[in-house]
């Protein structure tokens, strides 16, 4: 290693102001100084929305724990658009991610991908992983919140011969379920995975109910005495933790470990402005929508990069870390979690994080 | 129309203005414009344009810019990054042939690669990427805040003074440095001083040495001496500047021939990368000196960019530039500055694209009476030495017409045909 990084000074000589990297860039796509890379080794079709894409990272990826996720940038007409997946492969394999396809970047992701192609990577995070010790388990998912579980599955059950697990996992009909076929194989295979799917459509449009103890009691009687792991939709999971509070013992409330997919981006209004915070600063102030982003954090104290102040430069590129802006020269709204915005030009559309 | 404004400057009184009170911000600060009306005096060129008429023409240029920011894509993505893989193809290529450069044949293949490689990288790459071109594409490796170029100013000062300053102020005398980077005489209004008597010999050594005069310039040693800028902030100017010379020194006068050294061809490797900077160097200064120099091309006073609103800091852009006509070639040999009134007007439009703009400004200047400055690179260059050697010399008094105050001195333009009106 201590070569390695002696050779790549000696190169970085030669190479300046490039790094050694990006010459070998030239022939290696996932070589980069700034930018984790993956190539996309395998891409499967899961459902006919769904779809697993497998990749091969470039130097630098953490091998990923069970259950955690990462930011997957790609690139779509021409600009990088950044979304998190959970990874469904089983740790010790090259990374997976399972993408069905809603909204614009997975729809995108799940039809267009090919091998062979780039993807952009952050190292795996989270902490919705599997207990230290072992211990009877309850997976709780709908839809694609089956992927970070799937992992923990693929992990667990084929080499622990002491596991428990239940999986309960809620989808519209047998073809949109995830996983299906391998699910029902490795609950045949080894005795410590018991499956019980619920099919909206066949239960004649009724959603597995977790208002009440009812369905969880028939699917799975010890429920209180398993560490529960939910992921799903946002109404799905807040049922679940209204559930496991109201009606599972004092030790029951903290089993369920909650996994949300939904990114936590704050709901503006729009045109009205609003609250701004300067994360790095620590300061806040509330402005109004005709406010560039500039003159509110100069106006509090910030020390906020700035140039020609009319939108043309890019010295004041900030990024942004949640919520939306208006572009006050345009009028639309933007903004994507780490998108760089220019402060001079944007106002506040509802509430609004800056990385500064 | 007369095309006087001829006025001594002024110091740049306007940029005093305290911020909120705060004293220690006294940079230059680019005013709000105004969002109707103009300013007092419009520049003689467009002078026959009204109030209303001007509020047209920005609106027609912001459609053409949203035009353009609307169909950004994949294939504008594509065409940034193949140039940059050609550019570095060729660099490696050029450095690798030089090893070699004992023979003749390798001397001369390797120093043109190197000086193409050097000249794309400054002019489509460069100076593009770090006008927030292709920020666009939100790719951290092609981006204005990531870029660092081959040449001895830091990307960073050089986008303070470049982008802040010259694209804000274009032409404005005082406020502008960029015309004649505060060393040359490069326009009638600036005082004559016997300094200026070395406008030629300067200038003759600054194209050769070009980026090391970028390099000092970009200390805005003025500034510091007014008091505009801090010690502090220029001893760390100095420092950044510091280390980038030390990795662009040894990298091509240092490195180079040593690893040249097995071959036999230190010496020639050294002069081979010393004629590709120079090659480099002074390609940059002509496209450079065309921008804004060649005949046709305006200076502002600051009096005229009271009450500017978006349409007149449009004609500013268009009347303070001159483009230099040519093939597809040289437009990727210039960065596309052969679109110099294009870019000006949009400095954040990625350069592939302003052949397209080009095609509309052109019919809109037609449209509006409005001067286009065009012409081929020997002649551009010829004009931007000519008025080096003319502005040497003191201004000649000329007699003035019986009942005029000022002296009506007719444009020089090699422009379009101008349409009086608008219609």
């Amino acid at each position: 290693m201590a070569q390695i990084r002696a050779l790549r000074r000696v190169a970085s000589i030669l190479t300046t102001p490039l790094a050694p990297e990006d010459v070998i860039g030239l022939f290696n796509p996932l070589s980069s100084s700034r930018q984790l890379r993956g190539v996309v080794t395998k891409v499967t079709r899961e459902t006919p929305e769904s779809t697993t894409i497998h990749f091969r990272p470039g130097r630098g990826w953490n091998p990923h724990a069970a259950g955690q996720w990462a930011r997957i940038g790609v690139e779509i007409d021409g600009v990088r658009q950044w979304r998190s997946y959970s990874l469904s492969a089983a740790v010790g394999h090259d990374p997976a991610i399972t993408v069905t396809a809603i909204g614009f970047v997975s729809t995108a992701l799940a039809r267009n991908t090919k091998v062979g192609d780039i993807l952009f990577l952050d190292t795996p995070q989270g902490d919705f992983v599997l207990p230290e010790h072992p211990r009877p388990l309850l997976m709780l998912t709908a839809g694609s919140g089956l992927t970070p579980v799937m992992s923990m599955i693929r992990t667990l059950v084929p080499r622990r011969p002491d596991a428990d697990v239940v999986l309960v996992h809620s989808a519209r009909t047998r073809e949109d379920a995830l996983f299906h076929d391998e699910l029902l194989e490795l609950a045949d295979q080894f005795p410590g995975l018991r499956v019980e799917h619920w099919y909206t459509r066949e239960q004649g449009g009724r959603r597995l109910d977790l208002s009440t103890v009812t369905d969880l009691e028939t699917l799975c009687p010890d429920w209180r005495d398993r560490a529960a792991y939910a992921c799903g939709p946002t109404d799905f999971l807040d049922a679940a933790s209204e559930l496991w509070l109201r009606d599972g013992d004092d030790e029951a409330h903290t089993n369920l470990t909650i996994e949300r997919f939904a990114p936590v981006l704050l709901e503006g209004s729009g045109g009205e402005g609003g609250l701004v915070t300067f994360e790095k600063s620590d300061k806040e102030v509330e402005v109004g929508g005709d406010v560039p982003l500039l003159e509110a954090g100069e106006n509090c104290g910030v020390v906020m990069p700035s140039g020609c102040r009319m939108g043309i430069c890019r010295s004041c590129l900030t990024p942004l870390v949640a919520g939306k802006v208006r572009d006050l020269r345009t009028g639309e709204v933007h903004g994507d979690e780490g998108e760089l915005i220019q402060t001079c030009v944007n106002a506040a559309a509802g509430p609004v994080h800056l990385d500064i | 129309m007369t095309a006087t404004m001829n006025r001594p400057t002024t110091a740049p009184t306007g940029a005093r203005v305290a911020v909120d009170g705060a004293t220690t911000t006294i940079r230059p600060r680019k005013p709000i414009l105004a969002s109707s009306g103009g300013p007092t005096k419009r520049p003689a060129a467009a002078a026959h344009l009204s109030d209303a008429d001007v509020e047209r023409l920005g609106q027609e240029l912001d459609a053409v810019r949203d035009r353009i920011i609307a169909s950004r894509g994949a294939k504008d993505a594509a065409y940034i990054r193949r140039v940059i893989r050609v550019q570095r193809t060729l660099e490696i290529a050029g450095r690798a042939t030089l090893l070699l450069s004992r023979r003749k044949s390798a001397f001369v293949a390797g120093t043109a690669m190197l000086s193409v490689a050097k000249i794309l990288e400054n002019m489509e790459i460069g100076h593009n990427v770090l006008h927030g071109q292709w920020d666009w594409m939100r790719d951290p490796d092609i981006h204005s805040t990531t870029w660092e170029w081959d040449f001895v100013t830091p990307a960073a000062a050089w986008k303070h003074t470049h982008n802040d300053l010259h694209h804000t102020w274009t032409n404005v005398l005082g406020k502008d440095k960029d015309v004649g980077y505060s060393t040359l005489r490069m326009a009638e209004d600036q005082p004559w001083r016997p300094f200026n008597l070395l406008n030629p010999a300067i200038n003759a050594v600054l194209a050769p040495f070009f980026e090391w005069g970028i390099a000092i310039y970009d200390l805005e040693l003025e500034a510091v001496k007014e008091g505009e800028k801090s010690k502090e902030a220029l001893k760390k100017d100095l420092k950044a500047v510091g280390r980038k010379v030390v990795r662009q020194v040894t990298k091509d006068y240092v490195a180079t021939p040593v690893a040249a050294l097995p071959f036999g061809s230190s010496k020639q490797a050294l002069i081979g990368t010393f004629t590709a900077n120079a090659i480099r160097n002074v390609w940059a200064h002509s496209v450079i000196f065309c921008g804004h120099f060649p005949d046709g091309v305006d200076t502002f006073t600051e009096e005229e960019i009271e009450g500017e609103t978006r349409g007149d800091w449009y004609i500013r852009q268009m009347l303070g530039s001159a483009n230099i006509s040519g093939s597809k070639l040289m437009h990727l040999m210039t960065g596309n500055l052969s679109h110099q009134i294009e870019h000006h007007c949009f400095p954040d439009l990625p350069s592939n694209r302003y052949h397209e703009v080009a095609v509309e400004m052109r019919e809109i200047c037609q449209r509006y009476g409005l001067p286009y400055t065009t012409g081929p690179i020997h002649r551009q260059v010829g004009q931007a030495w000519a008025k080096v050697f003319r502005l040497a010399l003191p201004p000649r008094p000329k007699a003035l017409p019986k009942n005029a105050v000022n002296a009506p001195v007719p444009p020089r333009r090699a422009a379009l045909p101008m349409v009086a009106s608008v219609g």
